[in-house]
């Protein structure tokens, strides 16, 4: 096991995967020469030369559909989107394209391509680019999502979604690139679908996923420590599809649910995960579950009001307090 | 061309146009649904293209306006009516629709429907072949109105930039619908706006398929040998409205008497019959032969062939399962 950061991770995936296919390629803006904005793509360029190592001029729907259109025909291409923000350029050719192709040619056609966007909100870059946007991706039928929470799930999930033969968007965070963490030293996989129990519990479930499940974690050893209550964290690295039968086990099993989610709460994660455990498991509730959620605003820039719109692990236990009447 | 080719290819300018108007008949009897653009006036363009291409051979794509093309490629027109009629046996599987006919044995890449969408994908595919090192080329017929979409722009650039094998076939009708194109585009002549990016471009009548072969002889030549993208602007007409439901008010009847005067398949027959390859007889003879052919085969097949079974709905969405599961549940061997 190597101790590595999440940048590194995704940059070994990309490596051994490039290595191993001539026509596992990747493109995007500065990820070449410039060895890419979080490093994602160090050394490729000097490594495959300027054909499968492509800095694409900033013509976001453009170089996504030409991603898209090379994969048609068997390239392996993995797209990097500067910042998730900048996607929304791109969702023309993810989602009318990509997405659709194999549905509406009757199987003929798949695009087998990756999209990885740098998501997530950093420190003070305003309402332009701090938007998390999982909640738009995961919606669209023909297109899976993913979101690792640590660089082994940074590394394996990428290597997953390039063999996969359908178009798999990879939600990365800005804050997270130089978080460290073990990744296995022999080439490793993460499913795709599926949820993972990052702590276990008997109390209360608190689902998060990718930075959101670093909060669960801190919150569940406060509340561990400081209140007795034994929280499960269940980290949703998939977000489409959700693990219907893990939010049922867990819930099941603790009775209590609260989601943590970095976006906003309409129309995201929390209210599908609570839509789930209804349909699921209605009748296992002791309590009615919570949402702890970003503000519905643009993302301000003044720093108290940025930290005033994003959640973090000490409202994730004010929730679950408020959830047992501690509060 | 030679006389034998530009019988067979009169020969298929009639397929696609009675084909067509057949899709209009069946239109109006209700056994097509959504939109149906069709595409008389037109068959000169694609026809022209893609006798200097290699059809099955090098891969084609376009936008909703796809029936001839998906045929030209080398689709069977019983598939392609069986789609229309949204069969299990269309070639599609029922799932696409006019907007969205596909053949990809056939390297007929798909119809799409977003204006300027297969721009970018066309590129893609020429990256591909670029990247594999084979002899194809990628062939993009769009609209004139397509060229209004950012990515455009963005697509000549990164063709142009990186020297990509592709072909793009300007299907210039002079409408985007109801709107003339003096009325949203600041230039006529489409192939004026490559200039800018570097990429090699030129006109040509796009009635008469002897002119439109030799200008796109010029053009696929120059994309095959590696000399990085073309731009092939086509002047043509389409007879009917844009889609079914176009009653064609934004233009005269004097403008669409004038085009038909330079119909596409009447300029071909005429030279035929004046190199004596040919007789008006024969050439009625030859309608009367395929309007059978498309009647006894191709709307029989399509009316006879099942519907999809509502079982198989979200067939398709996604990859089968079973060939994923190493990456699905990280198993893998
Ligand atoms: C992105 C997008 N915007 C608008 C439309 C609606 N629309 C369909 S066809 C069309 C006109 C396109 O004209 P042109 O590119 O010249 O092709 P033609 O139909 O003349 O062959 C429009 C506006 C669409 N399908 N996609
Ligand atoms: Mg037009």
């Amino acid at each position: 096991m190597a101790n590595i950061m999440y940048w590194e991770a995704i940059q070994r995936a990309h490596d051994e995967e490039m290595a191993r296919d001539p026509l596992v390629i990747c493109m995007g803006e500065d990820i070449g020469v410039a060895g890419g904005t979080y490093k994602a793509t160090k050394g490729l360029y000097e490594k495959y030369g300027p054909l499968r190592v492509i800095d694409t001029p900033i013509s976001e729907g453009g170089f996504t559909g030409l991603g898209i259109g090379a994969s048609f025909l068997g390239v392996r291409p993995v797209i990097e989107i500067m910042s998730v923000n900048f996607a929304w350029l791109a969702m023309d050719q993810m989602f009318n394209s990509a997405a659709k192709v194999r549905y509406m040619s009757g199987g003929q056609l798949t695009a087998p391509c990756v999209f990885r966007a740098a998501g997530g909100a950093a420190h003070q870059l305003g309402a332009q680019h701090s938007a998390r946007m999982e909640k738009v991706f995961m919606g669209i039928a023909g297109l899976r999502v993913v979101t690792p929470s640590n660089p082994k799930q940074a590394y394996g999930l990428l290597k997953s979604a390039i063999r996969c033969d359908d178009p798999v968007f990879i939600n990365e965070h800005e804050l997270m690139y130089n978080m460290k963490g073990e990744v296995p030293d022999t080439e490793y996989f993460h499913p795709l679908e599926g949820s993972e129990v990052a702590r276990a519990g008997t109390d209360i479930t608190l689902f998060g996923y990718n930075i959101s499940v670093h909060w669960c974690l801190k919150a569940a050893e406060i509340l561990d420590k400081q209140y007795g209550i034994s929280a499960e964290v269940i980290d949703l690295y998939c977000l489409s599809p959700l693990d219907r039968a893990g939010i049922k086990a867990s819930v099941a099993k603790t009775h209590r649910a609260v989601i943590a989610e970095e976006d906003e709460a309409p129309v995201g994660v929390g209210a599908e995960v609570m839509a789930i455990i209804n349909e699921e498991c209605f009748f296992e509730l002791d309590a009615a579950p919570v949402r702890v959620h970003s503000a519905m605003v643009p993302q301000p820039y003044n720093h108290t009001l940025e930290k005033a719109t994003i959640p973090d692990h000490e409202d994730v236990v004010k929730a679950v307090l408020k959830l047992f009447g501690k509060a | 061309m030679k006389i034998e080719d530009k019988k067979r290819v009169l020969r298929e300018m009639v397929l696609h146009r009675r084909f067509e108007e057949r899709c209009y008949q069946a239109y109006i009897e209700r056994k097509i649904g959504g939109f149906l653009h069709l595409y008389p006036g037109q068959e000169a363009c694609c026809n022209g293209v893609m006798e200097a291409a290699r059809p099955g051979h090098d891969y084609v794509i376009t936008g909703y306006r796809d029936h001839v093309h998906a045929i030209k490629c080398g689709a069977d027109p019983k598939e392609v009516m069986a789609e229309l009629y949204g069969k299990e046996t269309g070639c599609s599987k029922g799932r696409g629709g006019s907007m969205h006919i596909f053949d990809v044995k056939h390297r007929f890449m798909g119809g799409y429907a977003l204006v300027g969408g297969p721009f970018p994908l066309a590129a893609g595919m020429a990256k591909a072949i670029q990247l594999k090192g084979g002899d194809e080329i990628a062939i993009c017929f769009l609209g004139d109105a397509a060229n209004n979409q950012g990515v455009f722009h963005e697509t000549m650039n990164m063709a142009a930039l990186w020297k990509l094998p592709v072909l793009f076939v300007c299907e210039n009708n002079l409408y985007g619908i109801g709107t003339a194109i003096e009325r949203s585009t600041a230039i006529v002549h489409q192939h004026k706006r490559v200039c800018a990016y570097g990429i090699e471009a030129a006109e040509c009548d796009g009635q008469d398929v002897e002119k439109v072969y030799a200008a796109a002889r010029v053009a696929v030549d120059h994309v095959r040998h590696g000399k990085g993208p073309y731009f092939l602007e086509l002047m043509t007409y389409r007879y009917r409205g844009h889609s079914m439901s176009d009653s064609r008010g934004y233009r005269s009847r004097e403008e669409e008497e004038m085009w038909k005067q330079r119909d596409p398949i009447f300029i071909l027959r005429d030279r035929l019959v004046a190199e004596k390859a040919l007789t008006l007889a024969e050439f009625e003879a030859m309608e009367k032969e395929i309007d059978a052919y498309i009647e006894n085969e191709v709307i029989k097949f399509a009316e006879e062939s099942p519907e999809p079974r509502v079982e198989d709905l979200e067939k398709y969405v996604l990859a089968d399962r079973e060939t994923q599961l190493p990456w699905l549940t990280g198993k893998a061997a």
